[in-house]
């Protein structure tokens, strides 16, 4: 089997209203980006794209193709796009590669939330007949996923404020992108009211606009390309029932089950990118996939500095990527997530060369 | 004795969603312009295509498009249709014309109406222009031009289509 390599990445700037700019305007510069960090200039220089986003994000039927008049997609392109966050749209990418259908690839993913309400918006993912007719948002059921946390006894509400904490300053250090940063201490979070108990509004992710891109190919093609890169070691995804009330919401069965055959623990973890749209979702997470202190997590501050909905995973992934392609770190792993209280999960592994 | 309950076959579940839709930076300077009566497209860099309504990149290239060119409003149809079947909500009583217009200046077509023409001749590379609303009717909206009526001119050959100058067609 092929391995595969993780050449550039851009994301563009988080933003809580990219005001009037469709979305070939968000797209297009981060394309550009991404191809130029390649040594590429169009997308006719890659055999395969594919794109990641969701219509009722911005409530304009058929985004996503209008979002291709970013590409210069005419004959003989390749493309694809998936209605999810755009790491799956990597996952498609890999899987294209793998079975030789082609060399290189670009991805993309792009969100604009702003113009509507999104945690309502997000209640229609929920399964026809039963949730989504209550039009449960997001954040009631992230805030029952955490109530259920405490109740337990399996995290405090300290816990909580310190990844928040933790975010807001590693985005402040590491992330120019970041919407949200800053140092605050975890006494003067908890001191703030709650929103949808248990929740804070600094326990949730804020709403975001923008977009990331990634270039990815062979590890014969990178060489050949003279550009350094990361390899994907692993990457695995799985799902779990849509039925809330027979999932366990306090522990994250299927990252555990991605986490095992993408190989986490295979060698040690230096840096992990995990896609936790609230903050209790990272105490799950982290203890899923296994991760210790000699992890630094979320040094970009992850979604909780800024989430640009079906984008955000693969940024997570193009984060840690970009450290390796740096020489900062030599393995790492990144997180995607979809779906409400972490549904769907897929965890990738990059290394070195 | 338990009591026989009626089997449910369906339910019925509305979704509203509210929305704030922009339509782009490119297309908002479009409508801006429309507003003032004028058709406004944007040229490539590239392949110095010209496109109205712009969408801010170029589809072929995937570049931006920046320059702004003012276009006739006089257009060549392209291709066309004629719509025999009336669809619910529309004003407009069948049958009529809708056709791709590629206006002079520009490169690629738009849609939109044609009227004060004899249906069964309409043709491809048939010359028309805008009709447009009195100027206190107009808005930030293609609906400003009423719709398209025949022009005396002779055809643009299929191979001109599309390259029109703004100066119009000269035979
Ligand atoms: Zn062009």
């Amino acid at each position: 089997m092929k391995d595969i390599a993780i050449v550039s990445f851009a994301q563009s700037d988080c933003v809580r209203n990219a005001g009037a700019k469709n979305e070939v305007e968000l797209i297009m510069p981060v394309i550009k980006s991404a191809l130029g960090a390649a040594g590429l200039s169009t997308a006719q220089d890659v055999d395969f794209t594919c794109s990641g986003s969701c219509d009722y994000q911005q409530g304009a039927a058929f985004a996503f193709v209008l979002g291709v008049d970013a590409l210069g997609a005419v004959p003989p392109i390749k493309e694809s796009h998936v209605e999810m966050d755009a790491a799956w749209a990597l996952y498609e990418a890999i899987l294209k590669i793998r079975m030789g259908h082609a060399d290189s690839a670009l991805v993309y993913g792009f969100g604009k939330s702003s113009p509507g309400e999104l945690p309502t918006v997000l209640s229609q993912q929920l399964d026809p007949y039963y949730l989504a007719p209550l039009w449960v948002d997001t954040v009631s059921l992230a805030a029952m996923q955490a109530r259920m946390m405490l109740d337990q006894g399996v995290m405090e509400e300290a816990d909580m404020a310190a990844v928040v904490a933790r975010s807001r300053r590693n985005a402040l250090a590491n992330n120019p992108h970041a919407q949200l940063k800053g140092e605050v201490a975890v006494e003067q979070l908890l001191a703030e009211e709650t929103w949808v108990s248990p929740l804070r509004k600094h326990d949730c992710c804020p709403v975001s606009d923008g977009a990331s891109a990634m270039v990815l190919c062979t590890v014969e093609k990178a060489r050949e390309w003279g550009k350094p890169y990361a390899v994907i070691s692993g990457i695995d995804h799985r799902i779990e029932t849509h039925n809330l009330g027979a999932r366990d919401l306090t522990r994250s069965v299927s990252t555990e089950q991605a986490a095992a055959v993408a190989g986490v623990s295979d060698g040690a973890i230096e840096v992990a990118e995990i896609y936790a749209p609230y903050s209790h979702q990272e105490i799950i997470l982290t203890r899923a996939l296994g991760l210790g202190s000699e992890t630094v997590v979320n040094p970009s501050g992850g979604v909780l500095a800024g989430n640009l909905m079906m984008a955000s995973g693969l940024s997570r992934i193009g984060e840690v990527a970009q450290r390796i392609i740096n020489g900062d770190i030599k393995r790492g792993l990144a997180h995607a997530t979809s779906g409400p209280c972490l549904q769907h999960n897929l965890v990738t592994v990059l290394e070195a060369a | 004795m338990s009591e026989e309950r009626e089997m449910i076959t369906g339910i019925e579940v509305p979704i509203y969603l509210k929305y704030h839709f922009t339509a782009g930076e490119a297309t908002a300077r479009f409508l801006s312009q429309v507003r003032q009566g004028k058709l406004v497209g944007q040229r490539c860099p590239s392949c110095n295509n010209v496109y109205l309504p712009p969408r801010g990149s170029c589809a072929a290239c995937g570049v931006a498009t920046t320059e702004e060119v003012e276009v006739a409003d006089k257009c060549t149809v392209e291709s066309f249709t004629i719509v025999y079947i009336p669809i619910p909500g529309n004003p407009i009583q069948p049958p009529y014309v809708i056709a791709n217009l590629i206006p002079d200046g520009a490169n690629i077509s738009f849609i939109h109406l044609l009227s004060e023409c004899d249906n069964d001749t309409v043709h491809r590379g048939q010359r028309v222009q805008a009709v447009w609303k009195p100027q206190e009717e107009w808005d930030y909206a293609m609906d400003n031009i009423r719709y398209f009526k025949p022009l005396d001119e002779p055809d643009v050959p299929s191979e001109s289509i599309g390259k029109v100058p703004v100066t119009g067609w000269e035979v």
